[in-house]
């Protein structure tokens, strides 16, 4: 082990996530292989590790011959520190080597609180920020993740981007750079030949004008770049990879357990959910190949939990047939089979009574919005009577824990809305007190409301983020008047969600905003603990740039989203239709009852395949 | 049925990782070795097994030893390399074997620590620091369980310090009370800080060699 890391890991908290050597971590000869990866990703290693979609890559990757993947996380502001006294660059967990001497430097970029933990990253490693400063093509430093959908505040930074599923796009990227290494060419042709790849979008071979209002002008694509970027899809889900065979981190990570992907996309589309748009459409794998991929990761592990993961995961067609197959060998193993969301209807509530025998933890739903007519503004599928028939089924056979999730500031919102919340939360306090098995025991209701961001590629990407005072308002108004008893109410308060939807729907100007930030010290801003809402504010007055523009204001249909050369299938007319519905409260059937002509089917040939 | 103990190596990256993550990790590596782990009784079942002496993170180790049962009827045999496929890098089971003494038998531990000095050994070090640990008591400062700063004598629980210089570095041969109280021999790296501190190593290594029984013979 590195002599300065030995010294160093007795100091920190959880010195384990920076050592590697877990069971099932790749380990190849140095001289075995001409390419070599440095996976990162930009939080810590609890959650980076959670990731499947990291684990399926990694996979991927290193079944390549000739190529080695390895592991790179965010150190925690204790480690870095350390790190940065001793002179010791970031280093990949797998060799310890720095992550300058890579070929590639990927990362996998699921949310955009993460972007300054990009260039924290890079720093650290002893990488120039700016793909500019980068001439030579190694180490070349590409991007994928659902926040790349708007990569644009990060477009000085990263060489390429990956949109989409990367299965197949990655080994594409990772044989053009081959290729390239061989035949010696220069990073600028490099740059070129890959945007010529189905999915790749080279942030540095498009020119963007602005208007005098600050709205984007033009897009203009250059070397023979495309017009339109359109994500990469898995078309056959049996025949893509899954990892049965993946790492068991010897320290407690946030989803310690197996995570069985039993599908892609989602049915449903909630007009708010950009994972509901850009993953589309929805595609399963075979109820048979996931019982075996369960067994096999469950034997391989020896995790005893596993959680059958999707965006809606009641929606995966054989669900029962599913459970029928693997109920058996589970109670062999105590293996513990959980679902991550629940829907609030008889189906699930059977299946989750079935699956969680004796433990009688809480519930949790997500009904969104307090009245009916928003949930059919933005989509969101359920009514207060399915809600209330599944709490009181849940109260009668012995739960005593009910969470409720809700935003405030969804598009029509009026405080009418906001007061219904109070309404459901005591109309399920009133369906305990109906069904309850246990009165005994007592009840605890908790009603959590977060503030509304807009999302890119989704139907309110035109839309404001209501003003801080305004969500404030809203809150105290729902305070004011949740006088159940034993109703708990949280809200967020943070200043996250507005920098959030800064950041997803900004433009190329932010890059200069981002790195201001990052030199004031923004670095693992997904976490409370280290967001600072004041040293972003000081980052946009210096670069002279409004925030308010990018989170509060309304965009007209015919604006040129920053985004614009970016397609996740989903066609701007049909947002634009859905956003139209939300003003009319309209709903819109799942895919299985009837397509609503999304255009997501031309990524798989036609038809889609509910 | 079978009451199994193993004795086994935690060194390198093992050595971070803690008492509670190492429990974690072994109850998942008897599955992968097709051995069922007896479990709990109750709504949160959980596999019974529990380290002897758990090692303090950093530390390194020949001779740790992990107490479970086993649903098959084994006495043992074959299984350390069972475990073994199945292991992160830096633990390796030594042995696996049916349990024959209970871990209260266990006595004395010898460690051996390692004391660095960037700059050279002072010089003067060695016999200073035999001075220090032949003395009558040796008081230093430590957190109690409930965090508060306590002094204690750590002289009674220690039989023997050997010293001896090597290259940038003192080796401390030690031999110290395993239990009822234990003595950490990370604790004479504290004493050395506390009295000599002009001797303070930059950096130190502490790890376990052989456990021991009242009469001194090596327990299994
Ligand atoms: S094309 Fe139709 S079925 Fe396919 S994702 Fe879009 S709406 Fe759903």
């Amino acid at each position: 082990m590195d002599k300065r890391l030995e010294r160093i890991l007795p100091r920190v908290q959880k010195p384990a996530r920076y050592v590697g050597g877990e069971y099932n971590a790749v380990m190849k000869e140095k001289g075995s292989v001409d390419t070599r990866v440095a996976f990162c990703f930009p939080d810590t290693y609890e959650i980076g590790m959670s990731n499947l979609g990291m684990r399926i890559l990694y996979g991927v990757m290193n079944e390549m011959e000739g190529v080695w993947c390895e592991r790179v996380f965010a150190p925690w502001g204790d480690m870095e520190e350390e790190m940065r006294k001793a002179g010791m660059p970031l280093y990949a967990l797998e060799s310890g080597d720095p992550i300058s001497e890579f070929d590639i430097i990927a990362f996998s970029v699921g949310y955009e609180m993460a972007f300054p933990a990009i260039l924290n990253m890079l720093d650290l490693g002893g990488v120039p920020l700016h793909s500019s400063e980068r001439t030579s093509l190694t180490p070349l430093v590409i991007a994928g993740g659902t926040a790349m959908y708007n990569s644009e505040p990060m477009a000085d930074f990263i060489d390429l981007v990956s949109l989409g599923e990367g299965e197949d796009l990655t080994v594409e990227i990772i044989e053009l750079y081959r290729k390239a290494k061989r035949e010696g060419w220069d990073k600028q042709r490099f740059l070129a030949a890959a945007a010529q790849l189905e999915g790749v979008y080279v942030p540095s071979l498009y020119d963007v004008s602005y208007n005098d209002d600050g709205t984007v002008q033009s897009i203009t694509p250059k070397c023979g770049a495309p017009a339109r970027v359109t994500k990469r899809i898995v078309q056959d889900m049996d025949k893509s990879y899954f990892p049965t065979k993946t790492i068991v981190p010897s320290t407690e990570i946030v989803q310690d357990r197996v995570m069985l992907e039993l599908f892609r996309g989602c049915i449903r589309g909630c007009r708010f959910c950009q994972a509901g748009y850009v993953y589309r459409p929805v595609r399963s794998r075979s109820c048979d190949l996931c019982a075996q991929y369960a067994q096999e990761s469950v034997e391989d592990s020896g995790y005893q939990e596993m959680t059958l993961s999707s965006l809606s995961t009641s929606d995966y067609p054989p669900l029962t047939e599913l459970c029928d197959k693997l109920e058996d060998f589970c109670a062999e193993r105590h293996v513990n089979l959980s679902l991550p969301s629940l829907r609030a209807d008889n189906f699930s509530m059977a299946l989750m009574e079935r699956l969680q025998k004796g433990r009688k933890s809480g519930l949790t739903f997500a009904p969104e919005a307090g009245t009916q007519r928003l949930r059919d503004a933005i989509n969101k599928n359920l009514t207060e009577e399915d809600l209330l028939a599944s709490c009181r089924r849940a109260f009668a056979g012995g739960y005593s824990a009910v969470k409720l999730y809700f935003m405030l500031g969804l598009p029509t919102e009026t405080d009418e809305d906001v007061l219904a919340i109070a309404d459901v939360a005591a109309h399920v306090m009133h369906a305990w007190r109906e069904s309850a098995s246990n009165k005994a025991r007592g009840v605890r209701i908790t009603v959590s409301t977060s503030w509304f961001v807009p999302k890119p590629h989704t139907a309110f990407q035109w839309e404001p983020q209501i003003p801080k005072e305004e969500y404030e308002r809203r809150v105290k108004l729902l305070r004011d008047h949740m006088n159940t008893k034993t109703v708990n109410y949280n809200w967020h308060d943070s200043d996250t969600s507005f920098l959030e939807a800064v950041l997803a729907r900004g433009d190329r100007r932010l890059c200069k905003v981002l790195e201001t930030a990052w030199r004031k010290g923004a670095k693992l801003d997904a976490w409370e603990e280290y967001f600072s809402l004041e040293r972003w504010m000081e980052a946009f007055r210096e670069c002279g740039l409004d925030p308010h523009f990018y989170a509060n204001r309304t965009r007209s249909h015919d604006e040129l989203m920053p985004w614009s050369m970016i397609a996740s299938g989903v066609t701007e007319a049909y947002l634009k239709r859905e956003h139209e519905r939300a003003y009319r409260a309209e709903t819109t059937p799942d895919c299985r009852t009837q397509c609503n002509a999304c255009g997501a089917n031309r990524l798989v040939g036609g038809k889609c395949d509910v | 049925m079978s009451k199994l103990r193993l004795l086994f190596v935690k060194e390198a990256q093992a050595s971070y990782i803690s008492h509670l993550d190492l429990m974690r990790t072994f109850q998942r590596i008897f599955p992968r070795a097709d051995l069922h782990l007896k479990h709990s009784q109750g709504y949160h079942p959980h596999p019974l097994i529990s380290i002897v002496l758990p090692l303090p993170v950093a530390q390194s180790s020949e001779c740790e030893l992990l107490d479970c049962e086993v649903l098959e009827q084994t006495n043992g045999e074959g299984i350390a390399e069972k475990l073994n496929a199945g292991l992160p890098l830096g633990l390796r089971v030594r042995e696996c074997y049916e349990v024959t003494r209970p871990a209260r038998e266990l006595a004395f531990l010898r460690a051996k620590v390692e004391l660095e000095y960037d700059a050279g050994v002072p010089t003067g070090c060695v016999d200073a620091l035999r001075g220090l640990f032949s003395r009558e008591s040796i008081v230093i400062e430590k957190r109690t369980k409930r965090k508060e700063l306590a002094e204690v004598d750590i002289r009674p629980m220690i039989s023997q310090v050997l010293l001896c210089e090597g290259d940038g570095c003192v080796h401390a041969d030690v031999l110290v009370q395993a239990q009822n109280p234990g003595l950490n021999p990370a604790l004479l790296v504290r004493a050395i800080e506390t009295h000599l501190p002009q001797y303070a190593p930059d950096f130190s290594r502490v790890r376990r060699e052989e456990l021991f029984d009242e009469d001194m013979k090596t327990f299994r």
